[in-house]
Formats: C-alpha cells, sequence, structure tokens
C-alpha cells in the first residue's frame, strides 16, 4: 500500500536532493561542463565573504517577520470561521482559496499596479491632493512582506481553521458554565487547543518564506534579495551550478536543523494533538 | 425542622424559543421543584435541548422569561448563573489534568488553594474515583470520563444540574450504571436537576417528574406512574410503552366504566374518564396488561372483553415474549407476556382478555 507513496517520493524528492548534494562539490569550468570531483570549495566560498551568511540571516530574519505577520492576521479570520454559523461560511472558505487559482506571478506582479509610483494608491493620493510626488511604497521591505504576506497568509488560516475547528464547542460551552467569560474560556480552552494548528501554520509559513524568491525578485530593492534570489542568479543567470548546489545544500541543511529542533521543542503540542 | 422547599426553583413562564422559520419550543410553562430531578423527555427535534440550554443560558428565549429562585435570569450572562451541565461528550477539557478540570469551576469562584484541594478530592470520591487528580482525560474511560464530568459539575455546589442526554455516548452495561450514579448522587446532594433524554426507561427509573415533550410542546406534565398509567393523549400513550390503540364509540355507561364499540365491530368495557354517548374515543391498552391463554383453555363464552385470534408473529426476548396476535375480524394486537410455562408458536389459537380497568379511554384527535 505504501509502495506508490515511498516510490514518488523516492524519486520525484530523495533523488533529486542527492543529485544538489553530490553537485554542490564538484569544480566548476568556465569553459565547458563542470568537472566532478569532491571538495569543499564551494562550501567555503560562501563562508568566505560574509555578504553570503548575510543573506541567510536576512532570509530567516524576514522569514520571522512574515510568519508573526501571518499569525495574527491569520488566527482572527480562522476565528471568525469556527465561529460563524453564517450562511456565507461556504463561500468566504472559497475566497481564502480563490488566491491559489491565479498564478503566483500575476498576484505578485499585481501589487505593482497598487503600491507603484503610478499605482492605484498613489494615483488616488495625487488625485486627491493629498501629496505632490508619488510615495515610494514598492521595492523595500515592506513591499516584499506584502507579497509574502499574501502568498502564505491562505496556509496559516487553514491550517489553524482545521484545529480549531476539531474543538468540540461545548468544551467552551462547559468553561462558561463554570463561570468564565467569554474571553477567559478563550484563553483557557479555545487557545491552548488550537496551538497544533499553529505550530504547523507557523512551520510551513516559515519554511516557504525560507524558499521563496518572487517577492523580493518583483518587489523589493537591490537590498532585500534572500538567499532563493541568490541561489537563482548562480544557477540561472551565472550558470554557477556547484556553487548554487552548494547554497541550496546549506539551506536545505539549515531548515532541516530548525525543523527538528522546533518539533521536539513544540512536542508538547502533540500531547494536546493526541489527546483530542 | 427541615426547611420548606421551594415548588418552582426554576421557572418557565410562556417561554418560547424561535430559530429563524423554527418553532423550537412553543410557549411553555414548567415549573421544576427544589431538589427534585426531572426529566424532559421526547423523540430527537422535540425542543428538549433547547429548554435547557435556555435555563443554562446558551439560547436566549425568543419570549417569555426564566426565573431560577425567583430572580429572572434572562439577562444573566451564563457564567455568573451559578449551574453545573453535563454534556453528551463529556467535554472534559482534555489538556487539563483531572485535578484542573475539577477545580476549574473553583478556580474563578476565587476559593483559597488549599481548600479547592480539599473540594476536588471529595468530589472524586463522591463519584468514585479517588485519586486520579494527576492523569488526563484521555487515560480514563468513557464512563470514568463522565463521572468526572459530574464530579466538576457538583463541586461548584450549583443551584441547578443540568444534564442533556449524559448516558447516550455510553455502552449500554455502563449506562446503567451511571444512571444509577447520578441517581444517588442527587439524591445524597438533593441538587435540583433537570435531565434531558429520549430514552424512557431513564426518565422512569430516575425521575421525580417526567414532562414528555413533541413538536416543541409539553404534552405531559407528572410522576413516571401517573405518565405511564394514565396518558393525557395518543402521543405519551404510544411513546411510553408499547399500546395498543382502537378507535370506537361511546355507547352507554355501565357501573363504573363505559361500553365502547369499536370500529372493528367488536364491543369492550372500558374504564375512567367523564364520557358522554356517542364521543368518539381512542382505547389504549398497554401490551403488558393484556392477558393471554390458549384458546382450548379458555372456559366461559361470556368473560368481558375477551378476543379470540391466532399468533401472527412471535419474538422472544429472554424472561417475556412479544405477540402479535390476529384477531378473528382481522385486528392485530401487540401483546407481551411473562414466560409461565412454553411460549406461544405461530399459528396458535389464543385468547386474550382485556380487562377493562386497563382499557383506558382518549378522546378521539382529528
Ligand atoms: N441553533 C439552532 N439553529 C436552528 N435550529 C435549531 C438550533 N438548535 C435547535 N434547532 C431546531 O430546534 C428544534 C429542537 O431542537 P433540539 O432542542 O435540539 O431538540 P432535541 O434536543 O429534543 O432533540 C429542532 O427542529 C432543531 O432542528
Ligand atoms: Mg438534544
Amino acid at each position: 500500500m505504501l509502495a506508490p507513496s515511498l516510490s514518488a517520493v523516492f524519486f520525484l524528492l530523495v533523488i533529486p536532493v542527492c543529485f544538489v548534494v553530490v553537485y554542490s562539490f564538484w569544480l566548476r569550468s568556465p569553459y565547458g561542463a563542470d568537472i566532478p570531483a569532491f571538495q569543499f570549495g564551494n562550501y567555503a566560498k560562501f563562508f568566505d565573504d560574509f555578504f553570503y551568511p548575510s543573506l541567510l540571516i536576512r532570509t530567516i530574519r524576514v522569514a520571522l517577520e512574515t510568519v508573526a505577520l501571518c499569525l495574527v492576521m491569520g488566527y482572527i479570520p480562522a476565528y471568525f470561521f469556527y465561529r460563524t454559523e453564517s450562511r456565507l461560511k461556504p463561500f468566504l472558505m472559497i475566497l481564502i482559496m480563490l488566491p491559489f487559482w491565479i498564478s503566483f506571478i500575476i498576484r505578485t506582479l499585481s501589487w505593482i499596479n497598487i503600491l507603484g509610483d503610478s499605482g492605484l494608491i498613489n494615483h488616488l493620493l495625487m488625485k486627491g491632493g493629498f501629496i505632490s510626488a508619488p510615495l515610494p511604497m514598492l521595492y523595500n521591505e515592506a513591499a516584499v512582506l506584502m507579497g509574502l504576506l499574501q502568498y502564505l497568509l491562505p496556509f496559516m488560516i487553514l491550517n489553524i481553521y482545521v484545529s480549531l475547528d476539531g474543538i468540540d464547542k461545548s468544551l467552551t460551552e462547559a468553561a462558561k458554565s463554570l463561570g468564565c467569560t467569554e474571553w477567559q474560556a478563550f484563553k483557557e480552552v479555545t487557545l491552548p487547543l488550537s496551538l497544533p494548528g499553529v505550530s504547523a501554520g507557523c512551520l510551513l509559513v516559515f519554511v516557504l518564506t525560507c524558499g521563496t524568491y518572487l517577492p523580493p525578485m518583483i518587489l523589493g530593492g537591490p537590498g532585500n534579495d534572500m538567499i532563493a534570489n541568490l541561489i537563482f542568479k548562480r544557477i540561472v543567470g551565472t550558470l554557477d551550478w556547484p556553487f548554487g548546489a552548494a547554497l541550496s545544500t546549506i539551506l536545505l541543511g539549515l531548515l532541516g536543523v530548525i525543523v527538528y529542533t522546533y518539533n521536539r521543542y513544540l512536542g508538547i503540542n502533540q500531547i494536546f494533538k493526541t489527546l483530542q | 425542622m427541615e426547611k420548606e422547599k421551594n415548588p418552582g426553583l426554576v421557572q418557565f413562564r410562556g417561554v418560547m424559543k424561535r430559530f429563524g422559520d423554527v418553532l423550537a419550543v412553543e410557549k411553555t410553562d414548567l415549573d421544576i421543584p427544589e431538589g427534585s430531578l426531572v426529566t424532559l423527555l421526547g423523540p430527537s427535534g422535540c425542543g428538549k435541548t433547547t429548554l435547557l440550554r435556555m435555563v443554562a443560558g446558551l439560547e436566549t428565549p425568543t419570549e417569555g422569561d426564566i426565573y431560577i429562585k425567583g430572580n429572572r435570569i434572562n439577562d444573566v450572562p451564563i457564567h455568573k448563573r451559578n449551574l453545573g451541565m453535563i454534556f453528551q461528550n463529556y467535554a472534559l477539557f482534555p489538556h487539563k489534568t483531572i485535578f484542573d478540570n475539577v477545580a476549574f469551576g473553583l478556580k474563578y469562584r476565587n476559593i483559597p488553594k488549599d481548600q479547592i484541594k480539599e473540594k476536588v478530592s471529595r468530589a472524586l470520591e463522591m463519584v468514585r474515583l479517588p485519586g486520579v487528580e494527576n492523569r488526563m482525560p484521555s487515560q480514563l474511560s468513557g464512563g470514568q470520563q463522565q463521572r468526572i464530568a459530574l464530579a466538576r459539575a457538583i463541586v461548584i455546589e450549583p443551584d441547578v444540574l443540568l444534564m442533556d442526554e449524559p448516558l447516550s455516548a455510553l455502552d449500554e452495561n455502563l449506562r446503567e450504571e451511571m444512571r444509577l450514579e447520578i441517581d444517588n448522587i442527587q439524591r445524597m446532594l438533593g441538587v435540583t436537576s433537570i435531565f434531558v433524554t429520549h430514552d424512557q426507561r431513564e426518565a422512569l427509573s430516575m425521575s421525580d417528574k417526567i414532562v414528555v415533550m413533541e413538536g416543541g410542546r409539553k404534552q405531559q406534565e407528572g410522576g413516571p406512574e401517573e405518565v405511564y398509567n394514565n396518558p393525557a393523549n395518543h402521543f405519551v400513550a404510544d411513546f411510553l410503552g408499547h399500546s395498543n390503540f382502537v378507535d370506537g364509540v361511546i355507547q352507554s355507561r355501565d357501573g363504573d366504566g363505559y361500553r365502547v364499540k369499536l370500529e372493528d365491530g367488536n364491543e369492550l368495557m372500558a374504564e375512567g374518564g367523564d364520557w358522554r354517548e356517542g364521543d368518539a374515543v381512542e382505547v389504549v391498552v398497554r401490551a403488558q396488561k393484556l392477558d393471554i391463554v390458549p384458546r382450548d383453555s379458555h372456559q366461559t363464552d361470556d368473560a368481558v372483553n375477551c378476543f379470540f385470534g391466532k399468533i401472527k408473529e412471535r419474538s422472544y426476548m429472554g424472561g417475556e415474549v412479544s405477540y402479535f396476535v390476529e384477531l378473528e375480524n382481522g385486528t392485530v394486537l401487540h401483546v407481551i407476556g411473562i414466560v409461565k410455562t412454553k411460549p406461544f408458536r405461530r399459528g396458535d389459537p389464543v385468547a386474550v382478555t382485556a380487562p377493562p380497568r386497563h382499557c383506558k379511554l382518549l378522546r378521539k384527535e382529528s
């Protein structure tokens, strides 16, 4: 029964990753095919120039910011979906999924029409006479965060919602009958029991942010590149496959360590999950 | 000297609840006496839960008022009502230990820590689960979890204990045990309780008063025996126990009883009520109250309310046998008989007697 999924994982995931790791030890040849080798020059290059590690640090910082934004902005709609008895709920849920039906590139590009110098906001502000010159809203970290948020918020909302939806509503009713106000019942019951979803959502958003390059490429300035932009430029731009592979391997290793520690540390939440 | 009990600790006055177009509870007046256990009994969807939830403050009456200890509580938020609630699915907090679950309500009543500890362990003893303070709910069985839920509800010394089908998630054999547990504790503490169920056996065995409901309306209210023996209408007679119904017309008064001309052509003596000649009635006889004997052992032909027929169906249920007897004129009667010698078999000719005092008369509902 497991065979098809295991072979899919093997051929689509394990083998390509092995290729990347093997490639990261090869030598680059300026003239022809890269030369198979086993040497650490590509890794040494990464640590020689602080520019490279600094990109990695920035990536992690931006990813943490994105997680924080998604968490705050995702919990509220997820909680609304959990509590509402509106007949519009299925329709609103589809609206959350709707962005997935539109190409990620198009969605990211569309921010230029909103935040750009001749975009919607500047246009309205200038027409209204509030400003005389367009506000520079694009090509900075805030714009990148906006793009990331738009991309990742649905993942956070859905993860939290699934967790909330598994909470029996009579638990809050029991808490209130025992003396809790609505807010106390939320703190005592709903919030702790939704933590598995919160934790899964945060991890997903973090990992996806670390691996994405479109929002910084389209909405960011020269100083907003993240590690995936560098990998993209090395492999697609300068065709430096061995160094690109080494960068990928470093990112993969770091994410692996983070995911592992996160799961161990937040393993407490797994108890809640199994208890339900 | 014992304090006088309040006959209406909880009072419903013209309480009605509507969800959009659905009328869940029709205008209802009801009193729950202090210290008693009152059961709301009825089929699924009859509005029992809604009535209970209005006491709890989880639903607001569309019309009417609810009083607890004489105070109108329509606008009192749930957390200030001092009620104990027990849910069908236990509703224990899965992320808290048993101690924290039971102590939950006490914590919100600002009771000192050492007292909380004492009260919790006393409540756990009462539900016969001492020493489980440090376990998690998932480590207990369903029956044990429901007992913890009971402990959590009574430890706060609620004014009213509200239970919504607390036994229906339990296995058949645990159900009886838990029912006795609730019954004992309720009596021991004397806590005024409202118990919702669709199971007539639960209702009949533990209630001081049963409120039979149907279609959002109270059909009858009374002690278990009264409701069982003197059903107020067709619904109650049909819902509680197994009854036979035959339509008829009052022919004449005859001593204490009435002679009824049945629509199947037979004639029957029935007792009770105040009827006039020509009244359209419905005769109700409980399946258990009919006597059944072999046809040939039946001697006298002049016995009252005696009918002849054949066994059409039978199902053996251990101590008793349920028969469907087809009478000579085609009417089918349901008879439940205790097995004394050998049960009848399909096709056996039998005589069925309906003692007049067990033949109740109801007004024919259109
Ligand atoms: N929150 C609600 N919204 C709409 N209709 C409801 C709601 N709660 C109950 N009802 C309706 O009210 C009626 C009575 O329900 P309920 O009190 O749960 O019945 P019971 O507990 O006797 O099975 C049913 O027809 C049910 O569909
Ligand atoms: Mg119900």
